[in-house]
């Protein structure tokens, strides 16, 4: 393909002006591919265009180092405080860690591991068995954290080498069983061990030992943050060398096609359990950090909807991308932090929101369209905050935004008492209306933006910025199905060429 | 007290005597017949799209609140405003007709963008689905358990009603309206299936269309469409599950879709995934498992126990009971 493009005189692309939409999916065949190949190389142009170009021609030695740099730094000037810390700089970086594990077997792989969680669940308990007073082991972490890998590296073994014949979507039902076995196991089951329920039940085992090196505790924030720095630091060094090496092309060439895999003599089923066990190994790994930094190991702790959560890492970063899943865990952690009710500045989260949205629309091609939309977002809300007062009472208008910003009570309707379910309906209403004008095209989609949007303003000011956690969750569930729709390889990943 | 498992299943069985597994069978048979419904919507799923469907469970979850819905509308078990009869046959009306709306809208929404898509996409997308569907009944019901209060329907002020009365009675081991009711509906609903299936110009779109999509679509069979009527199926006999559940076992709660999908699902690999009998047998299979493993072995081992036996089996035979083998042509 690049002889194609390097050759001079490479014709004009044709002018298309009924171009049809873009089919979803991967392209197939070898024509499109060569005919796209200057769209491909084209760069973008103005300060984005320069960025995107440094990121891709850095060596990638560079980019791990520019993380660590900026990651070494924020505890002293972004994230002063100890909350903020622990709840944004610590646990973006174990999702970091555990969505580099799941990247190997997901993305790398191309095995559908629904079983990680109960890996990563796992190493925490055999962190908490051994190293606190629950049945009196006071294990130093490095003997225990060794000990948490193979703890999950053994069932690991055992599960991939039992599955090893089945298709690929068979492993993934074998993967969530597995799952879901092991929070039965730990929540309800419990069997009794030296008198005691092995797993502690629903309230799991509490008051762990901190991270204790040769006698050295880790104990404040700070200390855990760099261990665990340095800790995804190899981890993502040593699943880099491995996706460079001989088994990560063999990885990605048994990912992309397993018969012909198997017939250029690669041992598929091997590599495949390779990678689970590889990918199990980081799970467990995280998983006593996790417990250690937590004090605690509590099943809930590894449910479904932590599954989702790093399958939204994954690919929000992209299929097979190790630099996707930093992007992916900052974003998602972030943006889950963001959503907590209990963190503050919400006139400071007020125009974020507002303001991204109205970035987004101003990107919008045709400026008109982009007026449209505003124009009849505004409208709209003023006109529906007429009717509903006209027509439901003051009761339904007068509630207050939290935290002043007096321009709203006019435009937004937030009732004034607790109305019930109205919120929760609201934002299940937005979330079906949004997938609604993704699957809408040309003048239809900008006409249902501009309801769609006042919706979104409507939820924004009455559930998410008092809302319960379980908002941010479906969130997730709906990210994963709007991004395979429409950008299935992630945000960093490379779009899959069919070549028949 | 022993404390060792096998030693207690033993005494388990020893106690209940004969009278006790019978009963256990019997309420393995109606369980299992709820899990034949479901599986029946997974199984089908996967022989047309080759796509399993994790969000199948909650469409039965969503369909046990329909019916609940309805319930209340006119009244409650308590106090119907109308007839019980009527009343429960527009619960399974309104139901099934809700689930298989929500049904085609997920395949429209979810699924149809991913048709080219590599075939981890699709799952993820399940994924998705479930676990929006999951925490979007969450929000909405507050996490509460909807009780439908089955027991009273057609009963006077409160009392019992006629769905527990025994119609029949072996080894002094009653057996009651509701539990022949679930039988024979899920035994109707499914011979309607394989009419469906077997005898009708759909039923043949349908299977030419899992036997080969685009050969299909080029003998002018409109795939989507048959795939569309293919989760419009399997989702009205979801909901139909879905209000059975609730009259047989009494509450409409936002958890059940992934737990008691999780193990239909369960029965339709062991029945041999994308094979009917296979998914109806294996409903039985696992309902009769689940029911003896609680009765002997204590409820906190029975999901256990049946996660263990999948695992076996398809190390055994991945390709369950009546599957037919996968053969990979190149």
């Amino acid at each position: 393909m690049s002889d194609a493009s390097d050759t001079p005189g490479v014709p004009e692309p044709p002018p298309e002006p009924e171009a049809p939409e873009a089919e979803p999916g991967s392209r197939i065949g070898i024509d499109s591919w060569v005919a796209e190949a200057d769209q491909r190389r084209a760069r973008g142009r103005g300060p984005l265009g320069l960025a995107a170009w440094g990121w891709e021609s850095a060596p990638d030695s560079t980019k791990l180092l520019a993380f660590v740099a900026i990651a070494a730094s924020l505890p002293f000037w972004l994230l002063k405080s100890e909350g903020d810390l622990f709840n944004f700089g610590l646990f973006t970086l174990i999702f970091v860690g555990l969505g580099l594990g799941l990247q190997v077997v997901v993305g790398l792989a191309g095995l559908l591991d629904l079983g990680y969680v109960a890996f990563y669940g796992i190493g925490a308990y055999a962190y908490a068995l051994l190293s606190s007073g629950y049945y009196g082991h006071h294990w130093p972490a490095e003997a225990t954290l060794p000990i948490a890998m193979g703890a999950a590296v053994i069932p690991a073994a055992i599960l991939g080498f039992a599955a090893r014949r089945l298709l690929g979507d068979y492993l993934a039902i074998v993967t969530l069983f597995f799952a879901q076995a092991f929070l039965v196991f730990t929540n309800v089951t419990n069997p009794t061990l030296f008198g005691k329920g092995i797993t502690g039940g629903a309230n799991g085992i509490p008051n762990l030992d901190p991270l204790t090196f040769f006698g050295y505790k880790l104990t404040s924030t700070k200390q855990l943050y760099f261990f665990t720095l340095g800790t995804v630091v190899v981890v993502a060094a040593a699943i880099y060398l491995a996706n460079q090496s001989r088994i990560g092309r063999a990885w990605r060439a048994s990912r992309e096609d397993p018969l012909a895999a198997e017939v250029m003599s690669i041992p598929v089923n091997r590599l495949k359990i390779l990678a689970f066990i590889f990918g199990s190994a980081v799970a467990g790994l995280l998983g006593a950090i996790y417990a250690a930094v937590s004090t605690a190991a509590v099943s809930t702790n590894f449910n479904i909807g932590v599954l989702i959560i790093l399958y939204a890492i994954v690919i929000l970063g992209g299929f097979g991308s190790i630099a996707g899943v930093f992007v992916g865990a900052i974003v998602i952690n972030v943006s889950f932090e963001f959503l907590e009710p209990q963190t503050d500045y919400p006139s400071f989260k007020r125009w974020l929101f507002y303001g991204l949205i109205i970035f987004v629309i101003a990107r919008l091609k045709p400026w008109y369209r982009a007026a449209v939309i505003l124009a009849g977002t505004v409208g709209f809300g003023f006109a529906v905050h007429a009717v509903v007062a006209a027509m439901a009472g003051h009761a339904w208008t007068t509630g207050k935004p939290i935290s002043g910003a007096g321009w709203l009570t006019h435009w937004v309707v937030i009732p004034r008492l607790n109305h019930g379910n109205f919120d929760n309906f609201l934002y299940i209403g937005l979330v079906l209306a949004v997938m609604l004008v993704a699957s809408l095209k040309g003048w239809w989609r900008t006409i249902a933006l501009a309801p769609t949007l006042y919706l979104t303003a409507l939820v924004w000011e009455n559930v998410l910025v008092t809302s319960p956690g379980v908002t941010a969750l479906i969130l997730f569930g709906v990210m994963l199905i709007v991004l395979m729709a429409i950008r299935p390889q992630g945000l960093l990943g490379t779009s899959r060429v069919e070549i028949v | 007290m022993h404390h060792l498992l096998l030693f207690n299943i033993i005494d388990q069985i020893r106690a209940l005597g004969w009278g006790g597994a019978f009963t256990l069978l019997r309420n393995g048979i109606v369980l299992g017949s709820l899990y034949s419904l479901i599986a029946l919507g997974y199984t089908m799923v996967y022989g047309i799209l080759k796509l399993l469907n994790f969000a199948h469970g909650d469409v039965f979850m969503i369909g046990t609140f329909m019916g609940y819905g309805v319930l209340i509308a006119f009244g409650g078990a308590l106090a119907p405003t109308i007839p019980f009869i009527p009343l429960i046959l527009l619960m399974f009306a309104v139901s099934m007709a809700g689930s298989g709306v929500v049904g085609v809208g997920i395949e429209r929404f979810a699924y149809r963008p991913l048709r080219n898509a590599p075939r981890i996409a699709p799952l993820i997308s399940a994924l998705g689905v479930a676990f929006f569907l999951e925490n979007s009944a969450q929000l909405l019901t507050n996490s509460a358990h909807e009780l439908y209060n089955g027991y009273a329907l057609g009963g006077k002020n409160g009392n019992f009603g006629p769905l527990l009365n025994p119609v029949f009675t072996i080894d002094q081991v009653p057996v009651t309206v509701i539990m022949v009711i679930v039988v024979l509906t899920a035994i109707a609903l499914m011979a309607a299936l394989v009419l469906i299936v077997y005898r009708t110009k759909l039923g043949k779109a349908m299977r030419a269309t899992s036997f080969d999509r685009e050969a299909a679509s080029m003998m002018g069979i409109d795939t989507d469409r048959v795939i569309s009527m293919t989760f419009f199926i399997g989702s009205v006999l979801a909901g139909a599950a879905g209000v059975m559940y609730g009259l047989y076992i009494g509450d409409a709660y936002f958890f059940i879709g992934f737990l008691f999908g999780l193990k239909a699902f369960t029965a339709a690999v062991v029945g041999g995934i994308g094979s009917l009998p296979g998914a109806m047998l294996g409903g039985v299979l696992i309902g009769v498992v689940e029911a003896f493993a609680t009765g002997y072995a204590g409820g906190q081992w029975s999901e256990i126990v049946v996660f263990g036996i999948l695992i076996l089996f398809l190390l055994v035979r991945p390709t369950g009971l009546l599957g037919s083998p996968a053969i990979q042509k190149v």
